[in-house]
């Protein structure tokens, strides 16, 4: 036994490291995954007897009108999310000075990442809340008429983005200002010599630079937008009417909520949403793969 | 530097830029503002339409109401019983990880490393029925602990990228040299990584305090009863019932978020610079 341990140590030795992980993260992440795909197969209401139904789930889900909304909602949280990108890297920039208490700044500029997506919710509920809230004042103030955000179909979900949005900023800036603080100081001022200025100077010099920044920045916004659930839980619960759900919402309302326990049919739900995911994902994955494999 | 310095442009700029400081800070915070102000405003303000003006006291009682009036106490445990195991055993778990993948070479270790990458991105809800039945039938369901070993198994995915990037870059002569020695594989671990490791557990440690304190939707999945939900889901609870009593719920909102606040603050540092890992190369 020992002759053989000896022998094959280093063989053995990374393997015994990640058995007790990579146990946990196989039964709760991986194979979970592959069980969802097969109880998107199912009808079940998570007690009784599973019935294989085949690919019913999904052609309900063809007709299904709020499946559209969510899906639609997704994709408009996608884009303005990333607006976060352009917004973190603006601020990033408006900090990233040397003045006096410039560090208290940044963190108090960072603060709302750190706060819980449920605190979040409710501050911007608080603010968003017809005729006391801030927004609802200043709205009334320059239009005469107040705007109940949280409460119209047309607006809520932009509402909610909004609150998103906050704490997401707040991340990409705190990328960015260390993206900023390694900058090669050289190759700024031999660009400042040549005359770069400005716009210029941001595009061709700063940005390729901050290029891993970027990359980090998209990547974590992306998944955020995508895995967005508590904001909408909280401050809406999917309402008016649905108008407010997304994708994962939507799954957890079918699958776990007074609606009903429909297991399989929310099942088929989050594999829409884990596909849309899977193709952010592989890119990821590919891109962290070659860097890592030129290296 | 980028931008330039605001010292070397004109002194109106400068002062422009002072100003535009904390006028700025005061527009981003507004939200967060409103609501510390709302927390210590007497309900009868409230009542009276009084939303912005100045308060007619400091109602600091509002949070001796939450606590006497409410279970914030108790769903502030529950988030500590489920936060603090999350953290030791994720880090546990994922210094060794970190440390196969980033010591050994062997054929499939890109293809691990990647499979823990590519699982801590997938949308929460493809696990949550099968996560929520296993842990039904583990018995572990509503319990402190179900909770917190799903946490610490989904958290060992992103700790793993996070402690192989870190590992990888430390000096392999080390690891090399105790080799030669004939230094067993679990002692090089033991004596020489961990030790060095000191600066990245810190730093996850404090993510992975914020991201679980602050998780909602595996406490609503995994726990139902005020007995075991964490203080998310319990505040969530709580908004339901103090409909409209704005100085509680504010009250409540400033103690849900006080620890992660606390801990950024007090290690800020380590906050960052695990938060940044990879923003430079």
């Amino acid at each position: 036994m020992s002759r053989y341990w000896k022998r094959n140590q280093l063989r053995l030795a990374p393997w015994l490291f990640l058995a007790p992980g990579l146990a946990m993260f196989a039964v709760y992440v991986i194979i979970p995954i592959f069980q969802s795909l097969s109880i998107s197969f199912y009808d079940w209401d998570g007690l009784g007897e599973a019935v294989y139904i085949g690919t019913d789930n999904y052609v309900e889900l063809i007709d299904d009108e709020a499946f559209y909304i969510s899906l639609k909602n997704n994709v408009i949280w996608l884009a303005l999310y990333l607006l976060a990108v352009p917004a973190g890297l603006f601020i990033a920039i408006f900090l990233n000075q040397t003045v006096r208490g410039i560090r208290i700044y940044k963190s108090l500029f960072f603060f709302p990442f750190v706060i819980s997506q449920v605190v979040v919710g409710l501050m911007f509920s608080w603010f968003y809340a017809p005729d006391f809230g801030l927004f609802y004042k200043l709205i009334e103030l320059i239009t005469g008429q107040g705007i109940a955000i949280l409460a119209e179909e047309d607006y809520v979900t932009y509402g909610i983005i909004v609150a998103g949005l906050w704490p997401q900023i707040a991340y990409v800036m705190i990328l960015y200002l260390t993206g900023l603080n390694n900058v090669a100081p050289d190759q700024v001022e031999a660009a400042r010599l040549d005359g770069a200025k400005g716009w210029k100077m941001l595009w061709y010099v700063i940005l390729p630079q901050l290029r891993p920044a970027t990359f980090i920045a998209v990547v974590v916004t992306v998944i955020g937008a995508l895995r967005s659930f508590d904001l909408v839980s909280i401050m809406t619960d999917g309402g008016p009417w649905g108008s407010s759900r997304v994708l994962s919402f939507y799954m957890y309302e079918q699958a776990l909520s007074e609606y009903g326990f429909r297991m399989g049919y929310g099942a088929a739900i989050a594999v829409v949403l884990f596909a849309i995911m899977m193709v952010f994902i592989s890119g990821f994955i590919w891109k962290m793969w070659r860097d890592e494999t030129e290296r | 530097m980028f931008p330039r310095p605001i010292q070397q442009t004109s002194l109106t700029a400068q002062w422009m830029y002072k100003l535009a400081l904390p006028v700025a800070l005061i527009l981003w915070l507004l939200p967060l503002l409103g609501v510390a102000m709302t927390s210590v405003r007497p309900a009868m303000d409230l009542a009276q339409g009084n939303y912005f003006g100045i308060p007619s006291s400091f109602a600091f009682e509002n949070y001796l109401d939450v606590f006497r009036n409410s279970d914030i106490g108790s769903y502030m445990l529950n988030s500590f019983k489920v936060t603090i195991p999350t953290v030791i055993g994720a880090v546990a778990l994922s210094t060794m990880t970190g440390f196969a993948l980033g010591i050994y070479k062997f054929r499939s270790n890109l293809l691990v490393f990647f499979l823990f990458v590519a699982g801590n991105f997938v949308p929460f809800q493809i696990l949550m029925v099968p996560v929520r039945d296993l842990t039904l039938d583990l018995g572990m369901y509503n319990t402190w602990y179900g909770l917190a070993l799903f946490h610490i198994a989904f958290q060992t995915g992103f700790c793993t990228l996070f402690m192989r990037n870190f590992i990888k870059a430390l000096p392999f002569e080390l690891i090399e040299a105790a080799r030669v020695e004939g230094v067993a594989e679990w002692r090089i671990f033991w004596y020489i990584v961990l030790p060095l490791m000191r600066p990245a557990i810190a730093a996850l440690s404090v993510l992975i305090f914020t991201f679980i304190w602050n998780d909602f939707f595996w406490a609503t999945v995994l726990t139902t009863s005020k007995e075991t939900q964490p203080i998310t889901a319990g505040l969530s609870s709580l908004n339901g019932q103090w409909v409209a009593a704005w100085h509680l719920v504010s009250a409540g909102s400033i103690i849900a978020a006080l620890p992660p606040v606390l801990m950024f603050f007090l290690m800020q540092k380590h906050f960052i610079a695990g938060l940044t890992l990879g923003a430079v190369k």
